[in-house]
């Protein structure tokens, strides 16, 4: 496991009969202050306070071979080493998406998230002070259950991949049956997530691997429905960046007492396909990151989870704000409905969640707010053009074949060769050219030449001919 | 940006005004100097306003889209960049917040967040990195989950740690799967969780989750696990206890070794709830006391923000027995220096390589790789105040939680004060309060006085639980004021001040109705959107 940590540490405190206090800047107790309190409760030394815990567990100094305090100056020298190694997304040609989008985030976005009244408070529990993140969600859902097509959206989940499992239990609560049936080309991740949590639960998971060809297999996943099925699960676009036609699976599932559960890990393709709501999916989940979060290595992302008959909310997972009255007859924000939650319900609650993603939510309706309706589909207009562009260069190198019939923003390109060596070679000379379907299926050789490319408004024209030139001298 | 000309406010909407007490005058604008009121997005926003400027752009010679364009409006509204910055800063000011105040929830451990954390979250080389890019190009953020692994290993005394759970209710989960993937590897099917009556709801929640039916377990009178209860209860069909140590009272479970060998012995697991493990880092480590797996909220003890709630972060440390379950994917130092991302596919091969056989992952909990955001700011954190640092956090945690208890005993009536020292909380209940008052009278007399009331009605074992947790970061100066503040509404409560039951009357909203809220819930804005 883990080396050596590389601050340099101090010398030990002083360890004589009389304890010495360190200091340390986030500690505003003084010494004179310990003592002062010391006697007020009538203990004579701070280790009376800890005579709860068995004298043969404590420990009677700092932990062997950790490093000891040290300066605001030596950490961030510290931290600032370890960012260092890693290759910034900005600062090389970039494709990578798979369930994560590089997009821009406007400065304000940073800065609002920042201010202290937001970033350290806490979940809403005591509404009369904190308005300002109650009704943020409020808006926040409203934004999520327009974007999605629904009624009704939640106070955020901690992610996509969660979100859909928390979808897929829910869907079993009001079918009442525990078959469910996976779309082949749903993020293997999210897959991953749903076959861990079904082998504790004893749902039965219906999973195929995705079809590599210019069409999703609709009539495939068709013929997986039956009576037994409580829910379809369905990416749209789907993880090879196609777009499947949602209402044929709606009409499908529907007519064999089964949900459709869409899945959305890039809710900026929603500014330019229909909603999943609108296709008729019942439960819309998704990844919320592409708006406003940033890509962080992987998280903290944000959960999406929206649906679409009113009458399902008392079923849903985590926390809902609503509208009410103060006595003063002023409108006012509270969280609600938590009936359905671990903190009252216990062992018979709808999820075990507690925190979420508030700061998240945040950060991604003030994105959504700077770009409004307009903006957003402005955005969207901008990546399907890029992505275009991308699709169409690219297709051109020899040896490179273009599988999708429709997309987005994201595409998949057959390479001819192991596409999981090609992009570690690609990153050696500075281009990060996209996902390898071998890093997302690995050990499936029949998918190994597949390479998923995502283009936003960030890759530039420079960006796609740097692709396109190293796909071709490394192809060649 | 193409906006028509239009008027703040277009919908005309306006706040009620009617003073507290009908002694200040209304204003004309429904604000009150500072105190701004602010409409809802959806009534001050256009449909066609855009506050982000896009270069100009040929769109493609044909969609790819498919026959999928969005026709309809999807309904969204938006704001120019100093209206949004103005909407946002004015609704921050409806908040309460650590950096406003002391923040005094008891088990949520509102600590100062330092903004070093905040600063190194923010490089590039950290916050502009995709989860699936070769391992080559990001080694330093393997190195940061590697080495905050090695910290939260050490400082718990146990074998391993699995990263990826998003929060703490999400690494219970993780724990109890761990545990139950072990069970199964033995061929031994158990049915039970048993969980303490003061437990946290996400306890008996994430057992029931995993697929487990929950039992509680009585407290003594002194606030702790009835040890012979439990005991009396174990056997074959047990899987595991949950047990929160500090538990919810604020107490030290002194009986936890003997819990656990007693469950140990009838061959199930012991699951420790890690939310107050702030009361005890660098003091004692839970591995030496028998705990099989413990989640540790890295938004609690760490530091990392709480965010208006979340994102958290709540890896999971293991015992020996329990490491091999632990779940993909995960990072690995080999001794080439080279930090691996071991996941699905690759597994097999690295463990039989480096550990000698393949492990036993019980799957994969989340898309990526856990709250990569918040191991950096937690790492930060922990290296500033290091392994002496973080025993003085646990120690002036302690000190600050019994001076607040020793002050106020005298007043509010402290179930277990006769116990000896509280941990890192104090508790009160609500039994010497006047007819007719209540705990939820406390709290809302608090906020006129300035602070964020400290968690009420839980834990269930006390009536009417007022749990208060100061934290470290608080002077000796402002716990004083605090402790004035609460004793000055507590002495109202017990002399029945008619006047607290109408509290707050300061704040932004009076005792806002709950009931209404339930009874019709309104969850999104019903209205069309102006512009």
């Amino acid at each position: 496991m883990a080396g050596a940590v590389l601050v340099r540490p101090r010398p030990p405190p002083s360890r004589g009969i009389t304890r010495k206090w360190i200091e340390m800047r986030y500690l505003p107790l003084t010494d004179t202050d310990r003592s002062a309190m010391l006697a007020t409760i009538g203990a004579a030394t701070i280790d009376d306070l800890f005579v709860d815990v068995p004298e043969a567990a404590r420990l009677d100094g700092p932990i062997a071979g950790l490093p000891l305090h040290a300066s605001e100056m030596a950490v961030e020298r510290h931290m600032s080493r370890l960012a260092a190694k890693n290759v910034a997304a900005g600062s090389v040609p970039f494709f990578l998406g798979a369930g994560a989008y590089r997009h821009h985030v406007p400065a304000s976005v940073d800065h609002i998230i920042q201010r202290g009244e937001f970033l350290t408070a806490y979940t809403p529990y005591q509404p009369e002070i904190a308005q300002g993140t109650l009704q943020m969600l409020f808006e926040f859902q409203t934004q999520v259950a327009r974007l999605y097509g629904c009624a009704v959206a939640n106070a955020s989940m901690y992610d996509g991949s969660t979100a859909c499992w928390e979808a897929i239990s829910m869907a079993a609560r009001i079918t009442r049956r525990k078959r469910v049936v996976l779309s082949g080309a749903l993020h293997p991740h999210y897959a991953a997530v749903v076959r861990t949590m079904a082998r504790f639960t004893e749902d039965e998971v219906a999973d195929a691997l995705p079809t590599v060809q210019a069409e999703p297999d609709n009539q495939g996943l068709i013929a997986r429905i039956d009576d037994a099925t409580s829910c379809v699960v369905v990416q749209y676009p789907d993880v090879l960046g196609r777009i499947p036609d949602l209402a044929a699976i709606a009409e499908a599932a529907h007519a064999k007492g089964a949900l459709l559960i869409a899945v959305n890990t890039e809710p900026v393709a929603l500014g330019a396909i229909k909603s999943p709501g609108e296709l008729g999916a019942d439960i819309v989940v998704g990844e919320g990151q592409s708006i406003g979060v940033g890509l962080q290595f992987g998280g903290p992302y944000l959960g999406l989870f929206a649906v679409r008959d009113p009458r399902h909310v008392r079923q849903m997972p985590g926390r809902l704000c609503g509208e009410t009255v103060d006595a003063e007859g002023k409108r006012g924000f509270v969280l609600t409905l938590s009936t359905r939650e671990q903190h009252i319900r216990r062992e018979k609650a709808t999820s075990n969640i507690c925190t979420n993603s508030g700061l998240c939510a945040l950060a991604f309706s003030v994105h959504m707010t700077l770009l409004g309706e307009a903006g957003l589909r402005q955005l969207s207009a901008l990546n399907h053009a890029r992505a275009c562009r991308a699709a169409d260069r690219l297709a051109q190198v020899p040896g490179v074949t273009l599988v999708n019939r429709t997309f987005f923003n994201e595409f998949t390109l057959k390479v001819g060769r192991d596409a999981r060596v090609l992009v570690r070679q690609l990153a050696d000379r500075g281009i990060l050219a996209g996902v390898s379907l071998g890093r997302l299926y690995p050990g499936i050789s029949a998918l190994e030449d597949g390479l998923l490319v995502a283009v936003t408004e960030t890759t530039s024209e420079e960006d796609i001919e740097a692709l396109a030139s190293a796909l071709q001298e490394a192809l060649a | 940006m193409n906006a028509p000309a239009k008027t703040p406010n277009a919908s005309g909407w306006k706040p009620e005004m009617t003073p507290a007490g009908g002694a200040q005058p209304a204003t004309s604008t429904g604000n009150r100097a500072l105190l701004l009121e602010e409409p809802l997005l959806f009534e001050i926003g256009h449909r066609e306003t855009t506050g982000v400027d896009f270069p100009a752009f040929d769109p493609p010679a044909a969609s790819r889209l498919g026959g999928m364009e969005r026709t309809a409006p999807i309904g969204l509204v938006g704001l120019s960049e100093p209206e949004t910055v103005r909407h946002y800063t004015r609704l921050s000011r409806q908040n309460y917040a650590i950096d406003l105040g002391l923040f005094p929830l008891g088990s949520c451990t509102m600590k100062h967040n330092p903004r070093l954390n905040e600063k190194m979250a923010r490089l590039p080389g950290f916050a502009d990195v995709h989860p699936l890019q070769p391992a080559s190009t990001v080694q330093g953020a393997l190195e940061v989950m590697n080495e905050l692994a090695h910290w939260l290993i050490a400082l718990t005394g146990m074998h391993g740690v699995a990263m990826s759970p998003k929060a703490g209710a999400h690494g219970e989960l993780c724990g109890i799967l761990c545990i139950r993937a072990a069970l199964e590897a033995r061929g031994d099917a158990r049915e039970v969780v048993l969980v303490p009556e003061s437990a946290h709801g996400t306890n008996p929640a994430t057992a029931a989750f995993a697929g487990y039916r929950v039992e509680d377990i009585p407290a003594t009178v002194d606030g702790r696990v009835d040890v012979a209860t439990l005991k009396a209860r174990l056997g074959p069909d047990v899987a595991a206890v949950m047990i929160t140590n500090p538990n919810t009272c604020g107490l030290f479970e002194r009986d936890f070794r003997e819990i656990a060998d007693a469950v140990h012995a009838a061959g199930g697991f012991v699951y420790c709830d890690g939310a107050n493990f702030n009361a005890i880092v660098g003091k004692v480590r839970p591995g030496d006391l028998g705990v099989d797996a413990m989640h540790i909220n890295l938004h609690k003890t760490f530091s990392t923000p709480h965010g208006g709630g979340g994102p958290g972060s709540g890896p999971v440390v293991l015992s020996e027995a329990l490491s091999p379950f632990a779940p993909l994917p995960y990072t690995a130092r080999t001794k080439d220096g080279v930090v691996h991302l071991v996941e699905e596919g690759d597994a097999e091969a690295f463990e039989t390589e480096h550990f000698g056989a393949p492990l036993q992952a019980f799957g994969r909990m989340t898309a990526f790789h856990g709250q990569m955001g918040m191991f950096t700011r937690a790492l930060t954190y922990i290296l500033s105040h290091g392994a002496d640092g973080l025993k003085q956090v646990a120690e002036d945690a302690v000190l600050n939680a019994n001076y607040v208890l020793r002050s106020l005993e005298d007043v509010l009536d402290a179930p277990f004060a006769a116990s000896g020292p509280c941990m890192h909380e104090a508790l009160f209940s609500d039994s010497n309060l006047a007819e007719g008052f209540s705990t939820l009278d406390v709290a809302k007399g608090l906020i006129d006085e300035g602070y964020h009331p400290m968690t009420v009605y839980f834990p269930l074992v006390v009536h009417g639980a007022m749990l208060v947790e100061p934290t470290e970061t608080e002077s000796k100066a402002a716990l004083d004021q605090f402790i004035g503040a609460l004793r000055h509404v507590g002495e109202r409560a017990k002399a029945g001040d008619a006047a607290l039951k109408q509290a707050p009357v300061f704040a932004p909203r009076r005792r806002l109705d709950e009931t209404l809220a339930a009874r019709k819930p309104v969850l999104t804005w019903q209205g069309n959107g102006s512009g």
